[in-house]
Parts: structure tokens; C-alpha cells; sequence
């Protein structure tokens, strides 16, 4: 039964016109949503919440540190996912969210890495360690720059998608690769505080916050894919009928 | 297996008649890793602490730099467009370019490896770590770039955009590739490092060719 829903909710919204339609039915509501639940979470983390007894209040930059590290990782897996589709199945749409995903979450990433080296100062007294997770976020940085790279430099949007997919899907291995290699080297962040599964080790003071401004930076993600791959399928489709319909109606 | 050989015989007599490109790379090679103690330091301590990088960037650099025009002259010839048609697997004739291109261009940085090592003061003790080391990573290197080289072969601009697309996914072979020297020095226990940068090589040489023969397919528009 799920499955079926699945498979149907695949061969729909794989059809651009389909996807456009869609779109525009969810993004008035979704995009206050995001906005309001990210904006929530953030005034209640940085202003509400209990300072915390060793850090003091400069431990506040987790309410966005966490938020865009949790969706620069998530952002690659999905480029990885949209790559596989698209290299193995040419799927379009698959394509479309290859170019969508990818600048939302180059950004997440450079803010990880510039308030992680914020908080690193008075924390662990300086602003860059070659620890695991800072050098794999890096790393993911300059993988997004690959991707985003590639897709510019080939004029054929089909052939780039699928070029930059197909780098993505390498990419993704070699993230985990270089998630585990690094921490071979000495690692110096701390363990994650927050688990799915099992006790937190984080105040629930301060886990929901943190967990509304996560849930927030992802909405706000996804927003960010939607406007996007909209934009590239009324490129995309240009020629078609139904977007010549739109432009002669002025985008309604 | 005898497509694999008649392509391997092809490769390896198509560069062998291009000696600049097998000569190139290495002179590259020896010829950054001259700069080091220049730009550094030449007392033996400050050289003997920085050579494992030094000696595995520079094999980087050189193999990812000899990777730029792998597909490029069998583009331009047509050969690669008959490869893609041609009813034999595209793998296997990929694989017989990639070991060729090795055997002409990392195989000959594996074997002046010790001497660029003995002058950055690297114990004799560890030149044959330094040599294994290389001898499992270079291969490697060489199949991961080819994805790049295989993905950017239309475009006229390989250079900076390789390397940006390629040094990403070279980290994990350096880091072990470069660690492993390191622990030799430091008297640890080389043989399991080794075997993670074989597990590295086994990965990317059994699946980096599929991945190749995928980029070219992908850059030919088929």
C-alpha cells in the first residue's frame, strides 16, 4: 500500500508539469511554515533558552551551526540520491534537482564551517583544528564547488545534469570515506549531544529549540529546491505548451 | 580477454610513441619535490618531517596533471565515438587505457620514489614503505582522475576545472597513502595502514572503471 503510494508519487511528480503544478499549490503555505518554524526556533535558542554552565552563552551558535551542518550532509546524500536517478533512469526531474540542490547546500555548508570557527575560538581557543568533522565539512564544501562547477561548465543541461549526477554519486562515497579516514587522525569536536535514537545528552531545554531551528533550516531547504527547480523546469520546458500558457498569462 | 589485450597493446604503443607524455609527469614530479627544500628548508630534520607529504602531493599532482588528455586525443580522432558504438563492453577497453596509462606514467613515479626520498632525508629504513605506499596509491589515483578526465573530455578547458572536480576525491589516498609513511617513521604498525590503502585500490579499481566507462558516455551525449 505505501509502496504503491511511493511508486505513484515517483512517476507523478517525475513529470515537469506535474511537479510545476504541484509546486505552486505547496509553496504558499510551505515557505511561512519554514520561515516561522526557523525563525521560532532561533529566537527561542538564542534568546530563551538556559545559558549553559561551562560555555556560558556562546554555546548559542549551535542553533545554527547544527541546523546548516545537519543540512549540508542531508543536501549531499540527496544530490547523491537525485544523481543515481537521474544517471540510472534519466529521470528529468532527477536532473532539475541535481542544479536545485546543490547551491542551497554549498551555502549551508560555508556557514557551518564559518560559525563552527566562530564558536571554536573561545571555546577551544582557536579558529581552525584539522579535526575530523571540520576537515570532512570542508571537504564537502569543495564537493559542492565540484558539482556546482561542473553543471556550469557544460552547455547542454541534460548531459550536464547527468555529468554532475554521476559526480555526485562518487562524491557520496567519498564522503563516508573521508568521514572515517579523518577520524583516523586525531579528532578534537565534540560527539554528537543529540540522538534519534536513545538518551540525548543535551538539556531538553536547549534539544528543542535546537531541534525546532533543525527542523526549520530543513523546510527552508526544501523551499529553497522547490523555487529553484521551478525555475529550471520553465527553462527547461520553454518551448512546451503549457509554459507558453504561463508566460502568456502572466505566471498564474 | 583478448579485446582486453589488443586494447592494452593499443595504449601502450599509442603512448609509448608520445614520449612526452610519459617523460612529462615525471620530470613534474621530481621537479616539485626539488622545490621543497629550496622553499623550506634544506636542514635534514625540517625535510625528513614534511617528505611523506611532499613526496605524495607531488605523485598527486603529477598523475592527476598527466590525466588532462587522457580521452582527449581519442576524442578528437573519432576512436572514442567507435569505442562507445562498438558492440564490446566499454569497461573493458577503459580498463585496458587506464592500466596502460599507469604502467607508462605512475609505474615510473613508484620507481625514482626512494631516490627523491633518500634526498628529502627520509630514513633508509622506510624507502621501501615509501615505495609500497605509492606502488597501491598511484594506481588509484589514476582511476579516480580518469572519472574526472572522462567527465570534462568534451570541454576545452580540462586544467583547473579537473582538479577542482578530482582533488576532493583524491583526500582519502592521501591521507593514508601520506600516513602510512608517517607511521613507518615513527616505528608503528605499517601493515594495517597498508591494507587500507589496498581496500582503496581494490574499491576504485573495480568499480572506477564502470564509472569511467559511465563519464564518457555521458560526455559523448549517448
Amino acid at each position: 500500500m505505501v509502496w504503491q503510494t511511493i511508486k505513484r508519487w515517483y512517476h507523478m511528480l517525475g513529470s515537469p508539469r506535474y511537479f510545476h503544478t504541484f509546486s505552486s499549490r505547496v509553496l504558499p503555505w510551505l515557505t511561512p511554515i519554514a520561515l516561522i518554524t526557523l525563525v521560532t526556533g532561533l529566537v527561542w535558542g538564542l534568546a530563551f533558552a538556559p545559558s549553559d554552565y561551562q560555555q556560558g552563552n556562546s554555546y548559542r551558535i549551535i542553533f545554527i551551526h547544527v541546523p546548516a551542518s545537519s543540512g549540508a550532509l542531508m543536501g549531499y546524500m540527496a544530490l547523491g540520491v537525485s544523481g543515481l536517478v537521474a544517471v540510472v533512469w534519466r529521470m528529468k526531474m532527477a536532473e532539475v534537482m541535481l542544479k536545485a540542490i546543490a547551491p542551497f547546500g554549498a551555502a549551508l555548508a560555508a556557514i557551518s564551517l564559518i560559525t563552527g570557527s566562530l564558536w571554536g575560538k573561545p571555546t577551544w581557543g582557536t579558529y581552525w583544528q584539522w579535526d575530523a568533522r571540520m576537515t570532512s565539512m570542508l571537504i564537502l564544501l569543495f564537493m559542492y564547488v565540484g558539482v556546482i562547477a561542473l553543471q556550469n561548465v557544460i552547455r547542454e543541461p541534460r548531459q550536464a545534469a547527468r555529468a554532475a549526477g554521476l559526480l555526485a554519486i562518487v562524491g557520496v562515497i567519498n564522503v563516508v570515506i573521508v568521514k572515517y579516514s579523518v577520524e583516523w587522525v586525531q579528532t578534537l569536536h565534540q560527539g554528537s549531544t543529540l540522538k534519534l535514537f536513545g538518551e540525548s545528552t543535551i538539556n531538553p531545554a536547549m534539544k528543542y529549540p535546537l531541534l525546532i531551528s533543525m527542523l526549520g533550516m530543513w523546510l527552508l531547504y526544501a523551499v529553497n529546491v522547490l523555487i529553484r527547480a521551478r525555475s529550471e523546469v520553465e527553462w527547461r520546458e520553454r518551448r512546451s505548451k503549457w509554459v507558453q500558457t504561463l508566460i502568456r498569462e502572466g505566471g498564474k | 580477454m583478448s579485446t582486453f589485450r589488443a586494447a592494452l597493446s593499443r595504449e601502450l604503443l599509442v603512448l609509448w610513441r608520445s614520449p612526452a607524455e610519459i617523460i612529462n609527469p615525471l620530470f613534474f614530479f621530481v621537479m616539485v619535490i626539488s622545490l621543497f627544500p629550496l622553499a623550506i628548508s634544506p636542514k635534514p630534520e625540517t625535510l625528513a618531517l614534511i617528505a611523506p607529504g611532499v613526496l605524495w602531493v607531488a605523485a598527486l599532482l603529477a598523475v592527476m596533471l598527466s590525466l588532462d588528455g587522457l580521452f582527449r586525443r581519442d576524442q578528437e580522432s573519432g576512436v572514442l565515438e567507435q569505442l562507445l558504438t562498438s558492440p564490446v563492453m566499454t569497461v573493458v577497453p577503459v580498463t585496458a587505457k587506464l592500466l596502460a596509462h599507469w604502467l607508462l606514467t605512475g609505474l615510473p613515479l613508484v620507481l625514482v620514489s626512494p631516490v627523491l626520498a633518500h634526498m628529502l632525508q627520509l630514513p633508509d629504513r622506510v624507502l621501501g614503505v615509501v615505495m609500497l605506499s605509492l606502488l597501491l596509491g598511484t594506481p588509484a589515483l589514476t582511476v579516480i582522475g580518469a572519472i574526472g578526465s572522462a567527465l570534462t573530455v568534451g570541454l576545452n578547458r580540462g586544467g583547473i576545472l579537473l582538479a577542482v572536480l578530482v582533488l576532493p576525491l583524491y583526500i582519502p589516498v592521501l591521507i593514508f597513502g601520506a600516513g602510512v609513511i608517517r607511521t613507518a617513521m615513527e616505528g608503528g604498525p605499517v601493515p594495517g595502514v597498508l591494507a587500507i590503502l589496498g581496500a582503496l585500490l581494490a574499491l576504485t579499481a573495480s568499480l572506477g572503471p564502470l564509472a569511467v566507462a559511465a563519464g564518457l558516455k555521458i560526455s559523448s551525449g549517448n
